[in-house]
Parts: structure tokens; sequence; C-alpha cells
């Protein structure tokens, strides 16, 4: 009696421990589920202070001609705002040295600077552009920005599958009226929280692109990243891919790096 | 071929006043090497002005016929070196043209020839190198420390290299660049048979100078510039020789008339001493974006006492205006910006001052596209004179990974003799050029 006791106790142990790692949702409305899973997936991103990469973005037109963009970022986590970033453009070779640095900010538009260094110029440019074409690839500015929970309003629409994995289906409304889109569905898996493709709905409400993520890694035991990103627009046919060739967290970058001095020093 | 001999000793001297750590030099070993090549076509469908054909009276022994037609190449190689720590950075960058008509317009200049290094807050960089300093599109009035290569483009905005020792400090309250600039640069000037050329010929090897030190004068200049939530402000200040010259009439060798030579033959370039404070502001209000430049530049007047045919008047000057965006104009990627700026110049003597009393408008038209297309396309209205105004086109793409291609066009109406832009009322252009980049 008493081992069967235990052994009942055990499991049910086991099993209360197995389902705290899964988001408890129960008795929330379809907005706070959305909002707790989208909170989740902001709380495992947290903490990675700062990071540099280098990516290459392959942009393919409707004949299948490619371009190919080269660039690398370094980027600064801010406590209670938005990341700062400074990239820096490689390829093509006509734009190679410009550098963009940006101060993203949750309530209010972002300040951004570029750098032309054949003129030898910083220009302070508009930020509310945050819909236009990205070195005119298929990513906007508003795609590649940072995850903020304040840029959307959430709703869960269920559960589905996705790249093998089971996933939670997010319907993500942008609060910035300048946004492109009038709304997203983001699918999640429900293990990690790793976003493994999202729809993108145009101001007309139509299906306008979807962008799915490949090949996720682990850093410093907590921070997943997709080495490989697809964004195909599905009204034009073009698409474009955004490989990352390299990746590091921690590497001791400051405020101090992120500045109109280093701006122009970036090479 | 033109190399000014001033150059590399200014040069030389001001690298070795901040010592070069030679022993960074033996550590890892990055070399980088970018740079491009290019060719350039440009047509003048008006005859020029200042030929012989036009000037019967022109005392000119040669027979002036302007160009028509100019072809050039040119290539800005470029070095650059970093150490393994990236605290410390040579660049090694030079330019050449050679055109098939001007032999003054073919010119190598040593646009960057520079050490930098630098720490959390602050940076110090010595050697050649180029600033920019300003904010507005149609003219760059606070824009002062780098020369113009004037012979490259009527635009001025191309600029030779300058010899400077620069130390910056980042701090809280902004970021502060004080100058210290060894050796001066002439400006270039087109040839005889050239075009955007002066009335008489500039006798280019004879520049006159205020200053006993001439060329050698060593000029100095500050900036300091902050950025305030949506506001970017600049204050700066120049003690120094006018990288702008004035012109003095010269009879032969002389500065006055002669027997031999009655009737001036050719303008000798003047450089002035100035002090100069210089104030920009840029405001960035979403998709709009207002733009201000302000000058004021005072002279020594010494100079009227050695130059009987100058005179110089302090004066202020200012542009200012607005860029607003219409982002994904008609449903499409295209971006469409709308520019207007006026120009103001307290002088009232029109022919030193191109903007004295002008608007600009203009449109840039980007498409977003693969290829980065963009156009440009803009009016200057002179408001004092309405039949004076010039009215430019500029179009850019690029063809395949590593080419790019520009056309521009310049037409240039003017009715008013007193305006500086008379000079080149028959200089309306057409230009192509291709340049590959590496």
């Amino acid at each position: 009696m008493k081992l069967l006791k235990t052994l009942t106790t055990s499991m049910m142990l086991l099993t209360a421990a197995t389902f705290a790692q899964a988001l408890d949702l129960s008795g929330k409305t379809a907005e706070q589920q959305g909002l707790a899973v989208a909170q989740e997936r902001k709380n495992r991103d947290l903490g990675w202070s700062d990071s540099q990469s280098s990516v290459i973005m392959t942009l393919r037109n409707a004949q299948g001609e490619e371009s190919i963009r080269e660039m690398r970022m370094k980027s600064l986590e801010v406590a209670d705002d938005g990341d700062k970033g400074l990239t820096i453009f490689d390829k093509p070779k006509d734009v190679s040295g410009t550098a963009f640095l940006s101060f993203s900010h949750i309530d209010k538009a972002d300040d951004q600077w570029l750098y032309l260094p054949a003129l030898k110029r910083v220009k302070r440019i508009s930020s509310r552009n945050k819909s236009g074409p990205f070195m005119g690839s298929e990513f906007s500015y508003e795609d590649l920005s940072s995850f903020e929970l304040e840029k959307y309003s959430f709703k869960m629409l269920g559960e589905e599958q996705v790249n093998g994995l089971d996933c939670y289906k997010i319907e993500q409304i942008p609060t910035d009226k300048y946004s492109g889109y009038t709304r997203q569905v983001v699918w999640m898996d429900k293990a990690e929280f790793r976003a493994q493709k999202i729809d993108f709905y145009d101001r007309k409400k139509a299906l306008l692109k979807t962008l799915t993520f490949n090949d996720y890694q682990l850093y410093l035991d907590k921070y997943w990243r997709p080495m490989s990103m697809s964004m195909v627009n599905h009204q034009t046919k073009k698409s474009t891919d955004l490989k990352t060739l390299s990746l590091e967290f921690k590497t001791g970058l400051k405020d101090s790096d992120f500045n109109k001095a280093t701006l122009k020093r970036a090479r | 071929m033109k190399r000014k001999p001033g150059l590399l000793p200014s040069a030389l001297m001001a690298m070795f006043v901040a010592q070069v750590p030679v022993s960074y030099a033996l550590d890892a070993f990055e070399l980088d090497v970018s740079g491009n090549i290019g060719a350039q076509w440009r047509e003048f469908p008006n005859a020029g002005q200042y030929n012989s054909s036009n000037n019967p009276a022109s005392s000119d022994a040669g027979d002036i016929e302007q160009v028509r037609h100019q072809f050039s190449i040119s290539a800005e190689p470029e070095l650059g070196w970093q150490s393994e720590d990236g605290l410390h950075t040579v660049v090694l960058k030079a330019f050449g043209r050679w055109d098939s008509e001007d032999s003054e317009r073919s010119h190598v200049d040593i646009r960057e020839a520079s050490w930098l290094t630098y720490g959390d807050s602050w940076e110090v960089k010595a050697g050649i190198s180029k600033v920019f300093w300003g904010v507005t599109e149609s003219q760059h009035l606070v824009d002062i420390v780098n020369q113009s290569d004037f012979v490259e483009a009527p635009d001025g905005e191309d600029k030779l290299g300058q010899p400077m020792v620069k130390l910056s400090l980042i701090r809280d309250w902004g970021l502060m660049d004080v100058f210290v600039l060894p050796g001066f640069r002439e400006r270039t000037f087109a040839g005889e048979d050239g075009r955007f050329r002066l009335p008489l010929d500039v006798d280019r090897d004879n520049a006159l100078y205020q200053s006993d030190d001439e060329d050698k004068h060593i000029d100095l200049a500050l900036r300091w510039t902050q950025t305030f939530d949506l506001y970017d402000v600049g204050v700066s200040y120049f003690k120094g020789t006018s990288r702008d010259p004035l012109f003095v009439p010269m009879f032969g060798n002389d500065l006055q008339p002669s027997v031999q030579a009655p009737a001036p033959t050719a303008l000798a370039p003047l450089y002035v001493l100035i002090d100069q404070v210089g104030f920009d502001l840029q405001a960035t209000l979403d998709a709009w974006l207002w733009k201000l430049e302000t000058i004021y530049r005072t002279f020594d007047d010494d100079v009227e006492s050695q130059f009987s045919a100058i005179e110089v008047d302090d004066y202020s000057a200012a542009t200012g205006g607005f860029e607003y965006t219409f982002y994904g104009v008609a449903d499409t990627d295209w971006d469409l910006g709308a520019l207007a700026e006026y120009q103001y110049d307290s002088r009232s003597d029109a022919s030193l001052a191109l903007g004295q009393n002008d608007l600009f408008v203009g449109g840039r038209l980007a498409l977003n596209d693969a290829e980065s297309t963009e156009v440009l396309f803009g009016m200057s209205q002179d408001l004092d004179h309405m039949a004076t105004r010039s009215i430019l086109l500029e179009a850019e793409t690029r063809l395949g990974d590593s080419i790019k291609l520009n056309v521009e066009g310049l037409l240039f109406n003017s009715a008013d003799d007193d305006n500086l832009s008379y000079q080149f009322r028959q200089d309306d252009y057409i230009q192509l050029s291709l340049e590959y980049y590496y």
C-alpha cells in the first residue's frame, strides 16, 4: 500500500515537473494566452548583453537572378529600451564601408544615422520608414528590428505542427500605425519558443510574405538563433535568404562602441 | 600632371607630430585593398563663351576653343590596414584622373594618408584626410576644412586631401573635434580650353597669399556636435587661410598694368586670412527633415593695402530648408523625397556668391530595388533675377555586382551678367560615367 502511494506521488511529482516546462495557459482568454507566449519568448531572449555577427543576404528576383549583400553587425542590449546596433556593409563593393547606426526605442521613433564613406558624411535619417525594403531585399526595416512586446497586440489562434515541431500559432497585430502590415501570424515551437514561420499580411489584408527559420543553434546554453532565414514574397515572387556566417555573444561591446564617432570610424 | 610640392612635407610633419607606433606594424598584417576605376564622357552642346572666335577683342595670344566633348579615366585605389586589436588604422587613398582634352583637369591627389587610434572617450587622427561638416543638400556653407577639387565637378563637392592632426573628445556633452591644419591646398582650376573657367585664365603657378607663411600657414579648426533627442546640432570655428580664393588681375607677371601688358592677362588666386563661425542644425521629425546651416566670415582688411584690386567685406550666409519623404508611393516600394532650401548671402556683390537670394527646389526618387537606382532632380532659382536659374538631373544605378552607372545633366540660364553663374552660362552639359568597384 505504502509503495503504491509513494510510486503514485512520485509519478504525480514527475508529471508536475514536466508540465512546469510548458506554459500554464489554462483559464486565460485568447489575447492573454497570446501575450503569455510572447512574454515567454521575450524572457528567454534577455541577458545576451551584446553580439557581433556577419551575415550574407541573397536577393532573388522572379527570374531567379541573384544579388549578394554582405554585412557585419554589432548589437548592444539596452535595459528598458530597444537595442543599439551598428551595421557595416561589405558588399556590393560600391557601398562597401557604408555604415548604419541605430538606437531603437520602444515608445518613440528610432534614432538612425547613415555614414557615407565616399563623402565622409554622417546623415541622420528618418526612421519612420519601417516598411521600406532593407537594401532592396524582401526584408523591411521592421522585419529586422528587435522583437518587443510593446510593438504588437497578441492573440492565441491554436496549435499546429511546423517543421515537425508542435507549435503555438499566435496572431500579432502591430501597434505602430506606420507598420507595413495589418497582421502577422507566428508559429513558435512549444518546446523552446523559437519562431519557425511567420506569415505577413499587407495593408489590404492579403498574404504578402512568409518567413521561415532554419538551423537554430544554441548559444551560451540559453539563446537560440536561426542560422538561416528565408523570406518569400508571394505577390512579386521575389525572395531573400539571410544566412548568418558567424555569431558571437558577450564580446565586450559597450555603449561607447555605438556613437557617431564609432560610426565614422567603422571599417 | 599636378603634384603640389608643399603637400608631402606637411603631411609627413603631421604624421610625425603624433607618434606612429611602428611596433604594431609587426603584428598580424591585414591589408585591405579596394577602390574604383572609372570612365567619364562629357558633352557640351554650346560653344564655349570664351572661345577666341567669340572674343575678337581679347588680348590672349593663343587660339582658345573650349572643349565640346571630354573623355576621361579615373582611378581611386585604397589600401587599409588595421592592427589586430583594431586600435590602430592606417589608410592610404590616392586619386588620379587623365582628361583627353584639358591637361589641367588631368591630376593626381593623395586623398588619404592617415593613421587613426582611439580609446573609449577620445580619438586621434594624423596625416592627410577629409572631413565633412554640415547637413544641407543644395550647398555646404559650414564645410570648410578640405579644399575643393574644383576641376572634378562644378558643384565643388569633390575635395582634395588635407594635412591634419585631429583630436576628438567623445563625452556626454557631445563630440568635440580639434584640428591643427598644417599645409594648405590650392584649388584646382580648368585650363584655358576647359569648361567652368573664369573670364581669364587662372595663373595657378603664382597663387597669392595674405599670410607671409603662404601655404605653410598653420590653420586651426574646432567643431562641437551633439544630439538632443530629435535634434542634431553643430557649432564650428575656423581660423586661417580661406579655401575660397579671391581673384586678382595680373598684367603679365605684375599686379600693375605696364606698357607690355596694358590689359589683364590672367587672374591670380588670392588666399586671404579669415575667421569663420558656423552653426548647423537638423531636426528629424518623422518623415520631415528640417535643416539649417549658417556662417559668419570675417576678414583682416589689411589685405586691401597689399592688393589694391581687392575689397573684403565681412559677411554672413545661410541655407535652410526641409526634405519630406513620401514612402512607398502609389503602392510601390519607391520613396519620393521633396526638397526645398533657401540660400541667403549678405554680400551685395552677386559676383562673389552663387547663393545670394536663391531658392533650390528638388526631388529625390529612390526605387529601393536590388540595383539601388536613384534619381535626383532640382532647380536653383535666383529670386532677384527670374531669368537666372540652373537645372540639374542626376541618375544612378548598379550594373551587375560591381559597376555603377551615373548620368547627370546641368543646364544654366543666366541673363544677369553681374551674377557668378553668368560665367558658366554656356557650360550646359550631359555626363555619363561608369565606375568599377573592387
